[in-house]
């Protein structure tokens, strides 16, 4: 095949969430025999996309199309058939199982009804021998390294034929020796005529393997080019380039004098020690990619995963609660990233979730509900933050995400709150949710309330926060004021780039 | 026409249904068995109906907090039998009553607080510890009693099981006053609720500040107590502590939760339900009785009802 005939081509794909367009009318082509790199910031589209080439997603609109041919696939079994694979950060192998009976899941090969085992053995080594890799095939996949797994995973995809490779993330757990040896793979498989796409945050990765660059920014398509025609300046500018209306309210506040001190906090996702301090009334947000431990730190921060190291201050008084309990009591709360894990009850109503801590204190004698006061701090709750519900009997799980936040949010505002930790607030909201939960962080710290935000969002970081904390791999690479701060700059601290380590 | 059949027409029934169903299915049920089993609808027959579901009654009770907090347990059925059998003996070697009931609640106490602390604490699957505990307990009520029926010679005791008060036998009146105490709990106070929610979304609840280990292991302890209970009044009722009752006993108590609606998935469960779920099982298996329906063919009936329970359960929430 010609190595300019696209193998791959995504025609004018869309994808509508409720309340979101992931996708926006997305066109460009894959090459065979081509390294095709896909950017773009936390929430552009790049994992939509990836997910509709593996089938796990119908688009809303156009086709894909594949060697010429128009396909719509239904399920994951359609695209593998159509010699895609979708190599995952998380991989999808069995660890239980042996090497060999990894790469031949679903279909081993089988004599009178039994496995094969001489047959899956030799067919298992010849596949790894193919890529290299000298593993043996009886291994329990759990005890390789995470290397020889994403090994193991390409493998898989070569014994199903696999023509059409896709990589997400695919170094972001490996060794600089392991990142090597993919790189040589993946190599050898574009010098064999397959297509790669290949997704990734890492620029030098990008400019070392690729030949083309797609980038995309809110769901739509930017560009697509030759990377020999692009550098990273005008790379960081195409993905962060957007305006925004000013939907954040932002407004200068006086800061109170004590607030939040931390003082050598360590724990599990940190990888050295983290201080900061932030005053009463004052938003400090935190950027950083996924994984670089800002959800992590906030956790630390509640009480709600053992803290190894450091200490807390919340105005001049010295604080060490070691669960969530206690941290609510001392006026410290948190709305998690994943509402629907960690937030909501949904087989309940918006009133027990909007009570589900405050009523432990509202409790006569600390045991008996107070069911005036649960009516009353309910529907004041639900009318102070404009929830639409039918009523507050209503299961929040019929709630849209927007108004399960502001319940949540309702559920803190029913306490006195000193210090608000809020993880990625507006994730999977529509603007308009949105643009009203950003009025109600600016009327919380304009109380004087500490108010701490995680975001991948750069202009939602940019705009809520009056200083911004950058974390990268594990730890704050820096801290900037609001009139200091850029996307490109905060994109720039937070991409594990050699010109950032070396600023 | 019948086919345009207009969502608003259809939502006030659906709605009905979904809220009042198994009261619904109850009172049919009740009335069909009034109408078409003879000696049914008698004085005597209800009476004895409600005893026959007195015991799943008290322990259904608990069963529902711990079903509702997203949990299991099996071991009730031997804990009965247990704690049935050590009130017996140390009621003959101390001659007293208080200290053999006392013995058997410590029992179930000590009991469920373990299940309880290996679930909550150690994070075991509650399915695998209870099962554990259960064979563990049943096998040390066999010790204890050395393999037999212990008679018991306090005759004090009897009148626990036997008495009558207005006419109606204790341990309706008992069931009774666990039915009102445990659905006040469940509904006006804050372990109710927290248990609720802990059902729901265990990591939302932690999150929340409700200390979900310390709830849990309260529902187990009740549990274990409430079983031991129970088997203390079985004990009374019967003159003698038998090691080997209530075999299948802590199904019964499942099914009849889950007949009453309790997901078992948790978060979701009222009183008024449950109580609805025992007496249907306890009718279908009187009306059974009284039909001479061989002992063998009951126990398929019975699978069959909660197998029709759980896929409706099913089909309830598929809908919504």
């Amino acid at each position: 095949m010609n190595p300019s005939t696209p193998l791959l081509a995504f025609d004018h794909v869309s994808m509508d969430f409720p309340g979101v367009k992931a996708l926006d009318d997305v066109s460009f082509d894959v090459r065979a025999g081509s390294i095709h790199a896909l950017m773009g910031e936390n929430g552009a589209g790049k994992s939509t996309l990836l997910k509709i080439l593996s089938g796990a997603y119908v688009p809303s609109g156009g086709t894909l199309v594949i060697g010429g041919q128009r396909k719509i696939f239904t399920n994951t079994a359609h695209a593998l058939a159509a010699c895609i694979a979708v190599i995952y950060q998380e991989l999808h192998l069995v660890p239980e199982m042996s090497v060999a009976e990894n790469l031949f899941l679903g279909h081993l090969p089988q004599r009178f009804g039994l496995v094969n085992r001489r047959a899956l053995a030799a067919a298992a080594h010849r596949q790894l021998e193919l890529i290299g890799e000298d593993i043996d095939p009886w291994m329990k996949l759990g005890q390789l390294s995470l290397g020889q797994r994403q090994m193991v995973e390409i493998a898989k995809a070569l014994t199903r034929g696999a023509r059409i490779l896709a990589f997400d993330e695919p170094t972001s757990s490996l060794s600089d020796r392991e990142v090597r040896r993919l790189f040589k793979i993946i190599r050898e498989l574009k010098a064999r005529g397959c297509a790669i796409l290949y997704v990734s945050h890492r620029m030098e990765e990008i400019f070392e393997l690729g030949d083309r660059i797609t980038i995309l920014r809110d769901g739509r398509h930017v560009e697509t080019n030759e990377l020999a025609n692009v550098t990273r300046d005008t790379l960081v500018q195409r993905m962060v380039g957007r305006t925004l209306a000013d939907v954040f309210h932002y407004t200068p506040r006086a800061f109170g004098n004590s607030g939040l001190v931390v003082e050598g906090l360590g724990g599990p996702g940190l990888t050295e020690p983290c201080s900061f301090t932030a005053k009463a009334g004052e938003i400090l947000g935190f950027f950083g990619l996924i994984g670089a431990g800002r959800s992590e730190l906030l956790r630390l921060l509640f009480g709600a995963t053992a803290k190894t190291a450091g200490h807390l201050t919340i105005g001049g008084q010295s604080l060490d609660f070691v669960s969530p309990r206690e941290a609510i009591a001392a006026g410290v709360v948190l709305c998690p990233e994943d509402r629907k894990k960690e937030g909501i009850v949904p087989v309940r109503s918006v009133l027990e979730n909007t009570n589900l801590s405050a009523r432990r204190r509202k409790a006569r004698a600390g045991v008996l509900i107070d069911e005036s006061w649960e009516q009353s701090n309910a529907k004041d709750r639900c009318a102070q933050l404009r929830v639409t519900t039918p009523s507050v009997r209503q299961l929040i799980r019929n709630l849209s995400g927007g108004n399960q936040q502001k319940v949540i949010l309702g559920r803190w505002l029913s306490e006195t709150v000193k210090v608000i930790l809020l993880d990625e607030p507006t994730r999977g909201i529509d603007v308009g949710a949105k643009s009203e939960i950003y009025g109600i962080m600016q009327d919380l710290a304009k109380a004087g309330v500490c108010v701490i935000v995680v975001s991948s969002e750069l202009p939602e970081v940019l705009g809520v926060s009056d200083r911004i904390a950058v974390m990268r791999q594990g730890k704050i690479a820096a801290i900037l004021d609001r009139a200091d701060a850029s996307e490109e700059k905060l994109l720039r601290l937070a991409l594990p780039l050699e010109t950032a380590r070396a600023s | 026409m019948a086919t345009a059949y207009s969502p608003t027409a259809r939502k006030p029934i659906a709605e009905f249904f979904d809220k009042a169903g198994m009261l619904v299915v109850l009172a049919i049920l009740f009335l069909g068995c009034s109408l078409f089993v003879e000696n049914f609808f008698s004085l005597a027959n209800m009476k004895g109906l409600a005893l026959a579901v007195s015991m799943t009654g008290m322990v259904s009770c608990t069963m529902l907090f711990c079903l509702a907090a997203g949990d299991f347990d099996l071991s009730v059925g031997s804990v009965v039998a247990c704690a049935g059998v050590l009130a017996a003996v140390v009621m003959n070697k101390s001659e007293s009553i208080t200290l053999g009931v006392a013995a058997a609640l410590g029992l179930g106490a000590l009991v469920g607080f373990i299940n309880g602390f290996v679930v909550a604490q150690l994070k075991i699957n509650a399915l695998i510890t209870t099962l554990a505990t259960m064979q563990i307990v049943r096998g040390l009520g066999f010790i204890i009693s050395g393999g037999t029926a212990i008679g018991i010679a306090r005759e004090g005791f009897f009148g626990l099981g036997n008495s009558a008060l207005l006419g109606v036998p204790t341990p309706i009146w008992i069931t009774a006053v666990c039915f009102t105490v445990f659905g006040f709990v469940l509904n006006r106070t804050v372990f109710g609720r927290d248990t609720l929610a802990v059902g729901g979304n265990s990591e939302a609840a932690h999150l929340a500040g409700i200390a979900v280990t310390r709830v849990k292991i309260a529902i187990f302890t009740a549990q274990g107590v409430m079983a031991a209970f129970a088997g203390i009044v079985l004990s009374s009722r019967v003159t003698s502590g038998q090691p080997n009752t209530s075999q299948g006993f802590e199904l019964e108590v499942i099914s009849a939760c889950v007949l009453g609606g309790v997901s078992l998935t948790g978060g979701v469960g009222s009183m008024a339900f449950v109580i609805a779920g025992v007496l249907i099982m306890g009718i279908v298996q009187n009306a059974m009785n009284l039909m001479n329906v061989a002992t063998f063919y009951q126990y398929v009936a019975r699978g069959l009802i909660l197998l029709a329970a759980v896929l409706f359960d099913r089909w309830k929430r598929r809908k919504q």
